[in-house]
């Protein structure tokens, strides 16, 4: 008897942990463990479910030197269809190009503010602002493209369409902005006291500090921030279908209208039938675009990351 | 037999909810969405000719209501565009049979802006302003000049490229050009700004004097001015407007099509027969479409 009990206390050990809270906290552990990997087992649905809808596409009908090099984009035609995405590329390079242009020192400054020179209560209303302008939605930008910008723009300028590069590369801009100031900021922040209180010692002055000192030790992160807002524009589509004027064009400058790789697909997906070679060429943008975002996301997040771990 | 006692009761139930539902016959009507409103009115006022068939009718554009009869998930198909050679094929592989019914007729006018000199344009001089190639880039290139277009660049609106108005207008205009030798090729020129909708086209050349765009007449307003279409220059013009669609004198009208899958039989012969009598065609008329023969509508 006396053997045998300390073997029976262990088996009545095992049985007491398998209770209630045993079963509890294993649900939770695998509950947490899904969500932890979801973002994983979801971007490589994504990608496979676009590859397979493009893919024979990809490997039979398409000509890359014509999908890549023309400008024709006329996958309707009856008598000779035509898959060039070129004038769409450009599209997209010109207006996310001159949303950064507008972006970039509305951002970096926005972020010095908040970073450097705001205080106490101004600082977080500032951030608390700036995030808020980060959820409107795109639709709402694209309204504001189409019905207060246009009408300005034919009025300053005196061109006949008022939707164009300028127009959505402006909206682009100003999209992009709270998310790149929100991720620069974070860069300036990650510059250590010891830093600037250095080159204060040395007599520098405020000025001195941010731009010598503090801007240079963060232009990891800054590059990051702007790389993040280059993918945020590759990627838009609402604002960007409403404020180009949706024209496929090769733009020779800002008042030319001009039309997005993102917006092709949202305008033409719902009226082609699934499987025919439209359908797939443009679920080939779609794997491009994809594999575009990707990269520089990539990148951007390798470079924040970099200076993280500095 | 506990097992068989419930089959009875579940067939017992399958069989109350199919009769209930046989009362009813639901035609599925989709497609074009220049036809939505009249395939719209006419599932209305059916209701009172037949309450015991429903019409189910949804928009979404040419080329969704053929993709839905390839797929055999619609009765009718609504189009604004012939089915493509291909899309016969795809339909005939896939087990359906789609039936070419002509319902209407629709002029496409060529909208400009009430500023515009222009009164009277041919289709050799819209392939001009629409083809590739076609070398009128300025309203100078016509011969004139537009009060409020400074600039003088001929802004060209187009539909996307999914579209059956863009197909028929790219058809009507372009290929005719083309084969009288006027422009090269029947595509379009590039930089056309492609709108999502008819009443967007109208919007935009409403608003801009350097304009020109095309849709469906029902489309125009009183704010907007409508070319007088010439087949060749020098020869007569033709106004659009349901009388020269429905005699076929104007030379952009396009037929209205619903496809059905096989020749229809039932309540779906029944419906394309009403649809086809005076009141069916007078409901088109009232719409701003012009009917396949004369009606008289009160």
């Amino acid at each position: 008897m006396s053997e045998q009990n300390p073997s029976s206390v262990e088996i009545m050990d095992a049985f007491d942990r398998r209770d209630l809270a045993w079963f509890i906290d294993k649900l939770v552990q695998v509950l947490v463990f899904i969500g932890g990997i979801s973002a994983i087992v979801f971007i490589i649905g994504i990608f496979i479910f676009i590859t397979m809808e493009g893919f024979g596409f990809l490997l039979d009908t398409l000509d890359f030197r014509e999908f890549f090099m023309s400008p024709w984009w006329e996958p309707t035609d009856e008598d000779e269809p035509s898959f060039g995405i070129l004038a769409l590329i450009a599209g997209t390079a010109s207006v996310t190009g001159l949303a950064m242009l507008v972006a970039i020192p509305f951002s970096l400054g926005a972020a010095i503010y908040i970073g450097e020179f705001a205080t106490g209560k101004k600082r977080e209303s500032l951030k608390v602002l700036v995030e808020l302008l980060a959820a409107i939605p795109s639709v709402v930008w694209g309204f504001i493209g189409l019905s207060i910008m246009n009408p300005l723009i034919i009025e300053l300028f005196d061109v006949p369409v008022g939707l164009n590069v300028l127009n959505a590369g402006v909206i682009l801009g100003l999209m992009a902005a709270p998310i790149m100031t929100s991720i620069a900021e974070d860069a300036l922040k990650a510059v250590p006291d010891r830093y600037r209180e250095a080159a204060e010692a040395m007599g520098a002055t405020r000025w001195q500090v941010i731009f010598k000192v503090v801007l240079s030790a963060a232009k990891n992160g800054l590059l990051g921030a702007v790389l993040l807002g280059v993918g945020r524009g590759f990627g838009e589509t609402m604002a960007v279908l409403m404020a180009t004027g949706h024209a496929i064009n090769i733009p020779g400058s800002v008042f030319d209208s001009v039309r997005a790789l993102t917006a092709t697909i949202a305008a033409e997906l719902g009226e082609t039938a699934v499987g025919s070679d439209h359908y797939q060429a443009l679920f080939t943008i779609g794997i491009f675009l994809f594999v575009i975002t990707f990269v520089i996301n990539l990148t951007a997040d390798l470079i924040v990351r970099g200076i993280r771990n500095k | 037999m506990r097992a068989t006692r419930h089959l009875t009761a579940v067939a017992a139930i399958i069989c109350l909810v199919s009769t209930s539902v046989s009362a009813r016959t639901v035609i599925q009507n989709k497609g074009s969405d220049t036809l939505v409103n009249v395939a719209q009115a006419w599932a209305e006022e059916y209701r009172n000719v037949d309450s015991e068939v429903a019409v189910a009718v949804s928009g979404g554009g040419s080329g969704t209501g053929i993709a839905a009869m390839i797929n055999g998930t619609v009765d009718i198909a609504n189009a604004s565009r012939k089915m493509k050679k291909k899309e016969i094929k795809r339909a005939k592989d896939a087990g359906q049979n789609p039936i070419e019914h002509v319902v209407g007729y629709d002029a496409l006018a060529v909208f400009l802006h009430n500023d515009n000199p222009i009164n009277t344009l041919s289709i050799a001089q819209l392939a001009k302003i629409y083809g590739r190639g076609g070398g009128a880039e300025n309203w100078s290139d016509l011969g004139v000049t537009v009060p409020g277009c400074k600039k003088g660049k001929i802004v060209v609106v187009s539909r996307q490229n999914n579209s059956g108005t863009y197909a028929y207008y790219q058809k009507a205009v372009l290929k005719t050009a083309a084969k009288a030798g006027v422009i090269a090729k029947s595509k379009y020129r590039m930089g056309t700004l492609d709108m999502h909708g008819s009443k967007d086209v109208v919007d935009l050349v409403e608003k801009t004097p350097c304009a020109i765009g095309y849709s469906g007449l029902a489309y125009a307003t009183d704010h907007i001015k409508m070319a007088c279409i010439a087949t060749e220059e020098g020869k007569d013009c033709v106004s659009p407007s349901v009388k020269t669609a429905s005699d076929r004198s104007y030379p952009i009208a396009r037929p209205l099509l619903m496809y059905t899958n096989g020749e229809p039989q039932g309540a779906v012969k029944a419906y394309m027969d009403w649809i086809l009598s005076d009141a069916g065609q007078c409901i088109l008329k009232k719409k701003g479409y012009a009917p396949v023969r004369d009606v008289s509508c009160n």
